[in-house]
């Protein structure tokens, strides 16, 4: 019993030892997987624990809001005013996509051309049938049957949602006035899946339906996604390669705290709904937030390549090189 | 206090170990309720409680929100479930304690008390994956094919069906607490003397007449324990209905359509809430549900505790 205590005791010290060593995060379950591979490759090489905990954005908010995170993490960008009345900064650290994803029997994955408007009125509940004239106006050499559009969302609060209302908001004024933009909607027509897994799954088994999910899921489910017709007027396809554009594109302005809803990019080759996920760190905490820095210019550097593996769009370099002019102009670059 | 304090020191340590153990029951409910309606005291002065309890509206957007649509939910799933599960579970207790042959009760009993050791997240992805399609292709089609054109009871079953509805979750619901009516009932029947069935036998009664005449009413209570312990968890349960619910806050009369329970809403917005009128709204309906429960347990208990007394006259 003596011994079993002491060597509690034992690790009680040593822990306690390394905890300076320990980088604390929470936040945002959407960059999770791309967080926690860089936080093991950063382990390996420094000897620093990176623990990040994927409570969601809402608490990852609240609980660097409360200064108990060495940084919070979130998909949403919080607005300039909130992160003055918070004492925060924010950047971004990761690019995700949004991708619609059908089933429609006869129709293949990067067929169905659609635009936002299109979209936005199937999620109005208002274009009912999938051989609309709309939809048939944009494709005309697809065969679309006389069937009822059966409609999917996200039932639980996500980024994912934010991303996709806050694109229907910027294409849609309709969208705007009766529904708005958030990671939780009153959705006029649908139903709701819990988490990518859950629409996934819905859209894979309802024939005639059509819902939204981030792109790893789209490709690892083999998903029929949609092409989108973007800004300039293009139809693109989903991939790493337009997302990046969309991401090079976007106009991240460090002045505003990189505010920025990354929909619906000017590019000419750029996807329409990405977004990119930012980490909140306190602003009297200029040591801690150098360590946490130091972690994420790290994985600039060295993350990109398993970040594209786990189908995640690293940041362009233009906009790596304005977060590090906006470390710079803070005071918490690490050296 | 001087009872006490004549103790020896052993006896009068042990007594105040189990008291504040016993104490800290009192105190961790105690500061449940502080801390619910500390965090929901936002939402409480900007919406009221009547107010609150019968706006159908959830729109985080607008940042207008209401309980009713998951009080309905919760309400309904709760009652479905328990309607399908309680002749269930105490056909199940009557086949195990009076019918099924010997060498079948070990086996059948521990299956059943398994059941209720299954987590529940594990039962939502089975409803998700399994029985949800299930529901959508078979069942649900074919109640609309048979009720469908009645008037009135038909309305239930309007709708196009997908498996994501109060009709799927009730069912899951239903099969997390069979076990618990179950078992508990199976118990409370085994506790009938032989004696007094052997005599109700021996006047010439049928298998049946003793079982409706002699078991049910000597252990009714038992099996009303059971129900009420059942019903709690229903009350409260969380994952297993999240995945198959919906979370849509409406109110709807047909069972074939998406809804959600107050316990749904949390898990599913709980996490992303972020502006404060809205986690205070979450923490309201989580201080309702904590009054709702506490409410409709006590009244259950109230009447168990009369019918034991009525019994024991």
């Amino acid at each position: 019993m003596k011994k079993l205590t002491v060597s509690f005791l034992a690790v009680g010290f040593f822990t306690a030892g390394i905890a300076d060593e320990t980088i604390n995060g929470a936040g945002a379950t959407f960059p999770y997987p791309v967080y926690a591979a860089w936080a093991y490759m950063y382990y390996k090489e420094t000897g620093i624990k990176v623990n990040y905990q994927s409570i969601g954005s809402g608490g990852g908010i609240r609980q660097i809001k409360n200064r108990t995170v060495d940084f919070g993490a979130s998909d949403a960008p919080l607005e300039p005013q909130k992160l003055d009345e918070y004492k925060l900064y924010q950047f971004p650290a990761i690019i995700g996509g949004v991708v619609p994803v059908v089933n429609i029997p006869g129709v293949k994955a990067g067929q169905l051309k659609l635009d936002g408007e299109t979209i936005c009125h199937i999620y109005l509940g208002e274009i009912k049938y999938w051989d609309n004239e709309k939809v048939k106006a944009l494709n005309p050499e697809l065969d679309l049957p006389h069937k009822e559009i059966r409609v999917v969302h996200r039932a639980d609060a996500s980024g994912t949602t934010a991303i996709f209302t806050n694109y229907l908001v910027q294409v849609c004024p309709e969208w705007k006035e009766k529904v708005g933009a958030g990671k939780a909607v009153k959705w006029p027509v649908g139903i709701g899946g819990k988490g990518n897994e859950g629409v996934a799954n819905y859209v894979k088994r309802l024939k005639y339906s059509i819902g939204y999910v981030e792109f790893a899921y789209a490709k690892q489910n083999r998903l029929k996604y949609t092409l989108l017709k973007n800004q300039a007027g293009k139809f693109v396809a989903p991939s790493i390669e337009t997302f990046k554009a969309a991401g090079a594109t976007a106009e991240f302005d460090p002045e505003k705290h990189f505010y920025l809803w990354m929909v619906n990019a000017p590019g000419e080759n750029a996807w329409p709904i990405a977004g990119a996920s930012f980490i909140l760190e306190a602003r009297e905490r200029k040591e801690v937030n150098k360590k946490v820095n130091r972690f994420f210019k790290w994985a600039f550097e060295k993350g990109d390549e398993v970040a594209v593996k786990l189908d995640y769009v690293p940041l362009p370099k233009e906009l790596k090189e304005k977060v590090y002019n906006y470390w710079k102009k803070h005071d918490i670059y690490p050296e | 206090m001087r009872r006490f304090l004549n103790l020896p020191a052993v006896d009068l340590i042990f007594a105040l170990v189990s008291f504040s153990a016993a104490f800290t029951v009192l105190i961790l409910i105690l500061s449940t309720i502080l801390v619910l309606y500390n965090e929901s005291s936002l939402a409480i002065h900007r919406f009221g409680l009547l107010n609150f309890i019968f706006t159908v509206d959830w729109d985080p957007v607008k940042e207008v929100f209401g309980a009713a649509a998951s009080l309905y939910g919760t309400l309904i799933t709760t009652v479905l479930a328990l309607s399908i599960a309680i002749p269930v579970s105490i056909g199940i207790a009557i086949f195990l304690t009076e019918i099924s042959p010997h060498l079948l009760r070990t086996p059948i009993g521990i299956a059943i008390e398994m059941l209720a050791a299954i987590p529940s997240i594990i039962y939502g992805m089975w409803g998700l994956f399994t029985l949800a399609p299930i529901m959508a292709d078979y069942i649900e089609p074919a109640l609309q094919k048979v009720f469908g054109d009645i008037p009135l009871i038909g309305k239930l079953f309007e709708g196009t069906p997908m498996g994501v509805d109060l009709l799927t979750a009730s069912i899951i619901l239903s099969i997390m607490i069979t076990p618990f009516i179950a078992s508990i009932s199976r118990d409370a029947f085994n506790l009938t003397p032989d004696l007094v069935k052997e005599s109700a036998y021996a006047l010439g009664a049928t298998k049946w007449e003793v079982i409706r005449d002699v078991v049910i009413p000597y252990s009714k209570l038992g099996v009303y324990g059971g129900i009420v312990l059942a019903l709690g968890r229903a009350l409260g349960e969380t994952m297993a209905v999240a995945f198959v619910l919906g979370n849509k806050h409406q109110i709807t009369i047909s069972l074939l359509d998406a809804a959600a329970t107050i316990t749904v809403t949390l898990a599913n917005e709980f996490t992303e809430a972020d502006t404060d009128i809205y986690l205070s709204s979450l923490f309201y309906l989580a201080l309702i549900l904590f009054v709702l429960s506490f409410t409709v347990l006590a009244v259950a208990k109230f009447f168990l505790l009369r019918a034991e007394k009525h019994y024991q006259r």
